[in-house]
């Protein structure tokens, strides 16, 4: 449990809004078209296409486990976490960030990593409350970006809800 | 004793290491308040376990070191060099007493009354800056110097500092927690200054006595204190190492010949050895968690004024150090609750019927890989009603909720946060800690716990940890293409089935089992269990077979070679008659192209039954480091962890246990059932015969009847069986009497050909079964070991040698006649009263009987519940659970029929409850002694209809009796 502290999710914090020019570093990851972003302080690791052993009865979100350097990491699909439509065999680049969340290490299979972003807490905004319901479970609420939007994961509650 | 002595020098010795460094570090930084404050920490320290272990002159000296070091913390005291010196001195003093402990086992003889003396004169200010100090430091060489004979150097000079000292003594000491050691100390000294001051050497003259008598080796085991870090770091690269090795070794299997392999060999002993090094610095045994309890019982025993006695089991059960340190405090913390809120004060125990003495009990052992520990106490076990008043204040449940929930259910509430059963507050309980924490606690480390509490006799806890962080030994297989790990310690042994060998899988309706050395063995396919997905369609699960073979029945029936070539999956059924051999040679020699032809079976032992598990392949028993299953698969109760193999692939390891209770057909009383009767050789239920009819339908499992159910056998020809709304009859001793085929695949040609008939027949009423041949009649023990899913089977059993189906007739009979069984005077229950069924508890030891009568009671509409012993009863009895009537069985294991009802019958809720006795052998001095013991009427068994009307009968009796017995 010594990550709690690191993986205290950003954005949650109502006080972290407040003060303005903090900038917060984030790992963008694409899935979908959509560009999301992980807290790069609860980044451990980024893999490529790595072999994944299937886990019988596992929650469909569960893609299986891998052995990352002697490390038992449990492989989630966050399309399928998501409701998005798996991806053809052939698009899959099987790419996934390596997290640890409650002492486990957990990889999310997501289509492909952006660059990493230094965010200024002014462009964060919450949840609009009529995004869809799945997503707002696991969104940890959106930053403005030129062009685009992105989503902050929330990691925690991203793997707290996979249930068996 | 000598244990704590040990390790107080252990420690001893590393403290003065650092307070050595420390005090040296405070001479140059004297305002350092945290370097002041551990130094005094240590000090005191010192003191308070050698005045717990009764070493007085060190205590002494420590005591006035501290004295000073307390001056210099509250700063009344400058620390200047002189002081810090004296204080260094009083450390040197401290090494050398212990280190004369650690050659001796005793205190050495001497005195250091100089020393003390000088700390005190130091401490009561008495000494200003300058003037002592100075006569005192060169004084210390010669302390240091001369350590052993001090009292010698200084015989008179010491008076006035001895009276001191002595007064020091006697104000100081009192103040300081009270051990019986440190007031002998300070009612000796005093003593000694008033009889002799200059010889003080008296205060340590017993010691030199023990000494003399045990001249002991040096009594600290060398041991080094190690970083938890550096053992986990070193775990991890064993359990890499393992990994290696064991890839190391698989390449070296598929090489014949190999140069490495005399290294490789050499290279497995070690990594095994030093794998078995790291794991043991890593085990403890639970004794070391259990230290404290004895005290805490004792304390809390004083405290209460309650009599509670601390049995402790298994202290040597060797746990994870990491798991130990987690699960201790939890522990300490319900055993602290079984005594506060489970023993009862002693009056109110005596009160109760029990011993004044409240007995705690806390064992520990391995099961199947898991470490189970189990608290019990006979204490009075949970308060059922204050939990649901406190369920329904903290708004936990309503009432209706509770109203509907089982007393075990309710139980469970004590886990939930916020639930304290204790009416106050004692210093003992009600600090926080409650049984959710203890619960969290518990399953942060994958562990679980079971409660279960009986009102007025106690409560058992029972904590399930597994294997955290260890390294097993576990048989690899693979079934579907995927590979598990079975631990090593369920595995019995492994059979190899074909259906050409001895050994072949036989299915009833789809479910496979074993023949075992003449028992059965429930089998569980591991790709059906996992629900895995084969690649290709050449095997085909067990359900869909079964499937399929049903239908092939319905559509093919009669055994037609052709259309049944093509499926490859006759090498699971069993060929009952030689028709089906051809076709199997068939789809054997087909199968020869499959790997699947030949299939393993795990036979795994488990708490409840043994079974096996059907899988593809069987690789090689292998050491796997078992790592702890994420949090968000821990639903999966099919694993218990997973692993790292030595390619690198993750692999899921099975937990036995959990299999047991995924595919939990068999009920737990028919699992103890299995359970026993495996023990208990054949007892009296199975020693009793029965006449069995065996007859055949189509080429499944022979099925089986009680003869004594079966009125006439009758061959009738299909031509004569005439149809009439529906419903096959026959014209059969001037009646109609319907027919029912056993199942669809009996088949009624319409060309003239004589089917056999089993006619049951009840007064006027008779049906036909019909059946597609007659095999024999036989006398066998009937001992049903599988209870079937599919009505009109009761379940397996051997007989003949033969997996064999028993036929529930009932259901048959029922199904002919809707009202079969209400014709028997017994209207008078049931419905009329509208009260629902009554309530009929069932007690035989023979699963053939029960499940023969509990049917038969149940169509009679009757409530039934079945027991197999009359423990069990006496246990429902206690839960409060109340039946109409009781049936009991005569000839029973354990507690026979008679026994059960004078228990009944003497004290027990039930006491009023009408009871039947069953027996098969009714002669006149078994009624006469059943009546005398409180049956209330006496049936033979099999006699339905008696039984039936006497249960009817009796019910009629029993309100008036109650309300005669009420007035």
């Amino acid at each position: 449990m010594s990550t709690a502290a690191s993986t205290k999710s950003y954005g949650l914090n109502d006080d972290s809004q407040e003060s303005h020019d903090q900038s917060k570093d984030f790992l963008t990851i694409i899935i979908a078209d959509q560009r999301f972003g992980i807290p790069i302080l609860q980044v451990q690791d980024v893999l490529g296409d790595q072999t994944v052993n299937n886990i019988p009865l596992a929650p469909p979100e569960v893609a299986g486990s891998l052995n990352l350097r002697g490390r038992v990491v449990t492989a989630i699909d966050v399309r399928c976490r998501l409701g998005i439509e798996p991806q053809a065999a052939e698009e899959s680049s099987g790419m996934s960030v390596v997290v640890e969340h409650g002492n486990e290490l957990y990889s999310l299979i997501i289509d492909r990593v952006g660059d990493v972003l230094s965010l200024k807490d002014d462009a964060f905004e919450n949840n609009p409350p009529t995004l869809d319901a799945v997503w707002r479970e696991i969104s940890g609420g959106i930053f403005r970006l030129e062009g685009e939007l992105l989503v902050v994961l929330d990691v925690p509650r991203l793997l707290n809800t996979v249930h068996s | 004793m000598d244990d704590l002595i040990g390790e107080f020098l252990t420690e001893t010795n590393e403290f003065l290491d650092s307070l050595d460094q420390d005090v040296l570090g405070l001479e140059q930084n004297p305002n350092d308040k945290e370097l002041l404050g551990n130094i005094f920490r240590l000090v005191h320290t010192i003191k308070g376990t050698c005045g717990f272990l009764g070493l007085p002159r060190l205590e002494t000296v420590a005591h006035r070191a501290e004295n000073v070091l307390g001056r210099f913390r509250d700063g009344d005291l400058e620390v200047i060099p002189e002081y810090v010196t004296l204080i260094l001195e009083s450390l040197d003093t401290i090494k050398f007493i212990v280190g004369a402990i650690e050659e001796t086992g005793s205190e050495p003889e001497g005195s250091d009354d100089e020393l003390i003396a000088k700390l005190d004169a130091v401490y009561e200010g008495t000494n200003s800056a300058a003037g002592g100090g100075e006569s005192a430091a060169p004084a210390a060489p010669v302390e240091e110097a001369a350590p052993a004979e001090p009292e010698e150097s200084i015989p008179g000079m010491a008076t006035e500092a001895e009276l001191e000292a002595a007064f020091a003594a006697a104000e100081v000491l009192p103040v300081e927690p009270v051990e019986p050691a440190e007031e002998s100390v300070a009612a000796e000294e005093p003593q000694e200054v008033e009889a002799a001051p200059p010889p003080p050497p008296s205060e340590t003259k017993e010691e030199p006595k023990a000494e003399a008598v045990k001249k002991e080796p040096p009594m600290t085991t060398q041991t080094l204190r190690v970083n938890v870090d550096v053992l986990e770091d070193l775990m991890t690269m064993v359990s890499e190492m393992v990994l290696t090795r064991n890839q190391l070794l698989q390449i070296l299997r598929t090489e014949t010949e190999s140069e490495f392999a005399a290294p490789l060999q050499r290279l497995n002993h070690v990594v095994s050895e030093l794998q078995e090094g790291v794991m043991k610095t890593r085990m403890q045994p639970i004794g070391n968690a259990w230290s404290k309890l004895p005290r805490i019982i004792r304390d809390l025993s004083m405290e209460l004024n309650k009599k509670i006695e601390l049995e402790m089991r298994g202290q040597d059960t060797e746990l994870d150090r990491q798991v130990l340190e987690l699960i201790k405090d939890p522990l300490t913390h319900m055993v602290r609750n079984s005594g506060d809120h489970g023993i009862e004060m002693p009056e109110d125990r005596v009160a109760a019927g029990k011993p004044e003495m409240g007995n705690v009990v806390l064992e520990a052992f391995h099961e199947g890989g898991h470490i189970i520990i189990r608290i019990t106490d006979d204490g009075k076990g949970l308060p059922l009603d204050k939990i649901k008043a406190k369920i329904v204040s903290n708004g936990l449940a309503t009432e209706e909720e509770l109203a509907e929930m089982s007393t075990q259910q309710i139980q469970q509430y004590i886990f939930h946060a916020g639930l304290s059963t204790a009416e106050a507050v004692t210093s003992v309980s009600g600090r926080g800690v409650g049984m959710d924490v203890v619960r969290t606690n518990i399953e942060k480390i994958g562990g679980s716990i079971e409660l279960k509490s009986t009102e007025g006799k106690g409560s058992t806890f029972t904590i399930k940890i597994p294997l955290t962080l260890a390294i097993v030994s576990a048989l690899i297989v693979e079934s579907a293409g995927q590979r598990f790990a079975i631990p090593q310690l369920s595995v019995r042994e492994l059979v190899m089935a074909s259906e050409h060998g001895d050994n072949k899988i036989e299915t009833i309706r789809g479910t496979p089992v074993l023949r075992l050395r003449d028992r059965l063995l429930p089998l569980v396919s591991l790709d059906e269990l996992l629900k895995l997905q084969r690649e290709g369609s050449s095997v085909i699960d067990l359900a869909t077979k079964a499937e399929e073979l049903e239908s092939e029945k319905e559509s093919v029936v009669a055994a037609q070679p052709s259309e049944e070539s093509e499926g490859s999956n006759e090498n699971l059924e069993a060929g009952e008659n030689p028709e089906d051999e051809a076709n199997q040679e068939e789809a054997s020699t087909g199968g020869n192209k499959q790997p699947l032809q030949n299939q393993y079976i795990v036979v795994t032992e488990t708490g409840a039954y043994d079974f096996g598990i059907i899988v593809d392949r069987v690789y090689d028993t292998e050491e796997i480091v078992v790592k702890p299953v994420p949090k968000i698969l821990r639903d999966i109760e099919l694993f218990s962890g997973n692993t790292i193999l030595g390619d690198g692939s993750v692999i899921m390891i099975l937990d036995p246990n959990g299999v047991v209770r995924a595919t939990g057909e068999l009920d737990a009383a028919d699992a103890t059932d299995a359970a026993a009767e495996d023990h208990v050789a054949q007892t009296s239920s199975s020693q009793q015969k029965t006449s069995l009819l065996l007859f055949k339908i189509g080429d499944g499992a022979p099925k089986a009847v009680p003869l004594s159910l079966v009125a006439r056998l009758e061959n009738v020809k299909t031509t004569d069986i005439e149809h009439s709304s529906g419903q096959m009859m026959v014209q059969y001793r001037g009646g109609l009497m319907p027919l029912v085929p056993f199942d669809s695949s009996v088949q009624i040609n319409e060309e003239d050909q004589e089917k056999p008939v089993l006619v049951f027949s009840d007064k006027d009423r008779s049906m036909g079964l019909i059946v597609d041949e007659i095999i024999d009649i036989t006398e066998e023990y009937i001992d049903v070991q599988l209870t079937s899913t599919q009505s009109g089977l009761l379940g397996s059993a051997i007989i003949n040698e033969a997996a064999t189906d028993v036929v529930d007739v009932m259901h048959f009979l029922s199904a002919t006649h809707d009202d079969w069984f209400k014709d028997h005077g017994d209207e008078a229950y049931g419905g009329e009263n509208g009260h629902g069924k009554k309530r009929v508890l069932l007690v035989d030891d023979s699963p053939f009987f029960r499940n023969m009568l509990a049917p038969l009671l149940g169509i009679a509409g009757y409530d039934v519940t079945s027991l197999e012993s009359a423990r069990d009863a006496l246990k429902m009895c206690d839960d409060g659970v109340k039946f109409d009537v009781i049936i009991s069985d005569i000839e029973m294991p354990d507690m026979d029929g008679f026994e059960f009802v004078e228990k009944v019958r003497s004290d027990s809720d039930w006491q009023n409850t009408p009871m039947v006795a069953l027996t098969s052998h009714a002669t006149p001095q078994d009624i006469d002694r059943g009546i005398q013991a409180g049956f209330s009427k006496y049936v033979a068994k099999f006699d339905k209809d008696t039984l039936l009307s006497t249960l009817a009968q009796t019910l009629i009796e029993q309100p008036a009796q109650q309300e005669g017995e009420q007035q």
